[in-house]
């Protein structure tokens, strides 16, 4: 932007920060992204799981350096070198459950900043783009969760790798080949392992910052939606800031402190209290080394997968071939991402939306929950049927989005945001 | 903030019904409550003991190091080597087995490393395997057990508890067809000790193994307490200092 060059200039401070400035933006991104982003003033409880989530990003990234320190990435040593952490490195065991306990977190925090998007109309027009890079942060996610799970090299971990890599082989043509490759051996190996490991600590995590960069900046390009789902830069003073809105330094970075020490209370209970919690943030035949020679009675993903799980297994195979669950898998995800276009209310706000809107909404929360309650049972008795019929209104909230949201009666929405938190 | 609790509740609803899913998966007879308790340091010490005087024999504890169990169970090093180290280690190594590298051979299937065994399969299943021996001379051992159908373990505190028999029902499956079922144990022969007492050796035993699995697990938890109240205090304070910034926005 060729602004002009005086006042920019005598905007600069002197002293170091000033010497800073003459070289680096340090003052115009701070202002630009915390001291002088205008947020709506009415963010209410949903809004907390952004910061949230790049709170447990800074404590994966930290805490997985401390473990990448002692951890050892071979199929002879990686066993153990998680129990050397645990029980001979200093504080080993608080960085390590801090680290697994931040990775159920993540998608606890993940899936509600997902459906605020679901409740307030956040990834719609002119925010499209913000909710693309949050699904892309979402599947990242979903690769460094999977392949973190693998690295402690319990019984649980070979199992899971073996069942999760091998649905690539139901591919037709490419599969055999395609296995092999993830594989780098003809079964899940230390070359398996080698490569998780480099995937996990070095590419995804890289990715992941990047798009989260470029989730925020986006974001902050075009504004934060609010509960209302309406545009406070309509409203503008005679400064130019928009009156609904306030800067989110001090303002947001206070409250969002409040908000950490809430989530620390939860999060610090099950790191010191339940760090299993009760076998489902880490699963119990885990605690067995990987046994290629002893599958574990029932293998379940982590909870975090089991809806996706869930609507694998869902899918009868025929023609011979399972990969239609394979499929219906991938569409789960894939469909996410046209949400911004296949929602055709008028409004954004779930506040100004009619009932039907609000039904599909709650029957959609409830499939997914029951499909990760079913993903983690065995499939006999009544599950199968359930995770089939959850699966198929898992779809039919997103595929019959574009006729509901269009028939759906709307509430005026009001001009300016209605109170705030 | 209603709204938050409500929200907080059905996350926490919505995994601990996760928490059940998991949990009542096993079949079989019911496990017995074991009632161990970590921060016994007089039981986890009589469970070392037990330990070291039955299990070792068999049984690794590789990744727990002698000199770690003796400050934890506040136990003095003089008395390490002489009460529980029957082996050639030295204070800081870990506490392995006597156990020949061909011992499968012996009894199918290598008597497995016992550090992580209450972490695997939980202590009300240790605490049951330990009192589900029951006589059966179809088995190698003349034992089997109610919690491990064909267990590879012989029943080496028999000399304490005594033999136990075995409990069937009759019950017809879903075809009508009388069979039997194998529901329990009782005693047939007295052991050394009355049931209570070895009820507590067992008990004792168990809690050890637990302590084994995570010899990190009761600091942990008293540990826990102190940080909870300062997060609650942190919390507190970062309420009022929101309040007070947000005054002015209207």
């Amino acid at each position: 932007m060729p602004a002009a060059p005086e006042s920019a200039e005598s905007s600069r401070g002197g002293g170091l920060i000033g010497w800073i400035d003459q070289r680096f933006p340090l003052t115009s991104l701070w202002k630009e992204h915390v001291a002088e982003y205008y947020a709506p003033k009415n963010f209410n409880f949903w809004y907390y799981f952004g910061s949230l989530a790049l709170l447990i990003l800074v404590n994966q990234v930290v805490t997985g350096i401390f473990l990448t320190m002692n951890y050892k990435p071979s199929s002879t040593e990686a066993f153990s070198s998680v129990e050397y952490i645990m029980r001979d490195v200093d504080w080993g065991w608080l960085i390590r459950y801090m680290h697994s306990t931040g990775a159920s977190a993540f998608f606890i925090v993940i899936y509600l900043h997902m459906f605020r998007a679901l409740l307030y109309g956040s990834h719609r027009r002119p925010r499209e783009l913000v909710w693309i890079f949050g699904c892309l942060i979402f599947l990242l996610l979903m690769a460094e969760g999977f392949m973190g799970y693998v690295l402690p090299w319990g019984n649980m971990s070979y199992w899971g790798a073996q069942v999760i890599v091998s649905l690539f082989g139901s591919l037709p043509y490419i599969g055999g080949f395609l296995v092999e490759w993830i594989r780098g051996d003809y079964y899940i190996a230390d070359a398996t392992l080698n490569r998780f490991f480099a995937l996990h600590v070095a590419a995804l995590p890289l990715a992941l910052i990047f798009l989260v960069i470029a989730h925020i900046m986006a974001l902050h390009e075009v504004g934060s939606n609010n509960p209302d789902g309406i545009d406070i830069k309509k409203h503008k003073d005679t400064q130019g800031h928009p009156l609904d809105g306030i800067p989110f330094h001090p303002y947001y970075t206070v409250k969002d402190t409040m908000g950490v020490a809430g989530f620390l209370l939860l999060f610090c209970g099950v790191i010191f209290f339940a760090p299993t919690f009760g076998g489902l943030f880490l699963e119990s035949p885990n605690f067995g080394p990987a046994n290629a020679l002893q599958t574990p009675p029932h293998i379940a993903p982590v909870w975090y997968f089991t809806p996706f799980y869930a609507m694998l297994r869902a899918v009868p195979s025929f023609a011979g071939t399972q990969v239609w669950g394979v499929m219906v898998m991938g569409a789960s995800i894939v469909v996410l991402f046209f949400v911004p276009w296949l929602d055709r209310s008028p409004v954004n706000s779930i506040r100004y939306r009619g009932p039907i809107y609000k039904i599909m909404l709650a029957i959609f929360v409830l499939s997914f929950i029951s499909l990760g309650v079913c993903g983690l049972k065995p499939p006999s008795g009544i599950y199968p049927t359930v995770a089939k019929v959850c699966t198929v209104l898992y779809f039919a909230f997103f595929l019959l989005m574009p006729w509901y949201t269009k028939l759906d009666s709307v509430k005026p929405v009001p001009e300016r945001v209605t109170g705030h938190a | 903030m209603l709204k938050s609790s409500v929200l907080i509740t059905i996350v926490t609803a919505a995994l601990l019904l996760g928490r059940a899913a998991v949990a009542d998966e096993e079949g079989g007879i019911a496990l017995l409550k074991s009632g161990t308790d970590i921060s016994n340091t007089e039981s986890l010490q009589r469970g070392a003991r037990n330990f070291m005087n039955y299990c070792s024999g068999c049984h690794s504890l590789k990744y727990l190091r002698y000199n770690r169990l003796a400050t934890d169970l506040k136990i003095p090093e003089s008395e390490l080597a002489g009460n529980l180290m029957f082996t050639s280690d030295k204070a800081f190594d870990t506490i392995n087995s006597s156990m020949p590298k061909d011992s499968d051979a012996w009894f199918g299937k290598a008597p497995p490393d016992l550090s992580l065994m209450a972490r695997e399969r939980g202590v009300d299943y240790l605490y049951s395997y330990l009192k589900g021996f029951y006589v059966d001379k179809t088995r190698p051992w003349g034992v089997n057990n109610l919690y491990l159908p064909s267990a590879a373990m012989p029943d080496v505190l028999a000399e304490l508890h005594g033999l136990q028999k075995p409990v069937f029902k009759n019950e017809q499956d879903e075809r009508g067809n009388a069979r039997m079922v194998l529901v329990g144990a009782d005693a047939m022969t007295p052991g050394s000790m009355k049931p209570e007492e070895y009820d507590q050796f067992v008990r004792d035993t168990v809690n050890f193994l637990d302590y084994a699995g995570e010899p990190v697990k009761d600091k942990r938890q008293s540990m826990g307490i102190f940080v909870m109240l300062f997060l609650l205090v942190f919390f507190v304070f970062a309420y009022l200092l929101k309040k007070e910034y947000w005054k002015d926005v209207h």
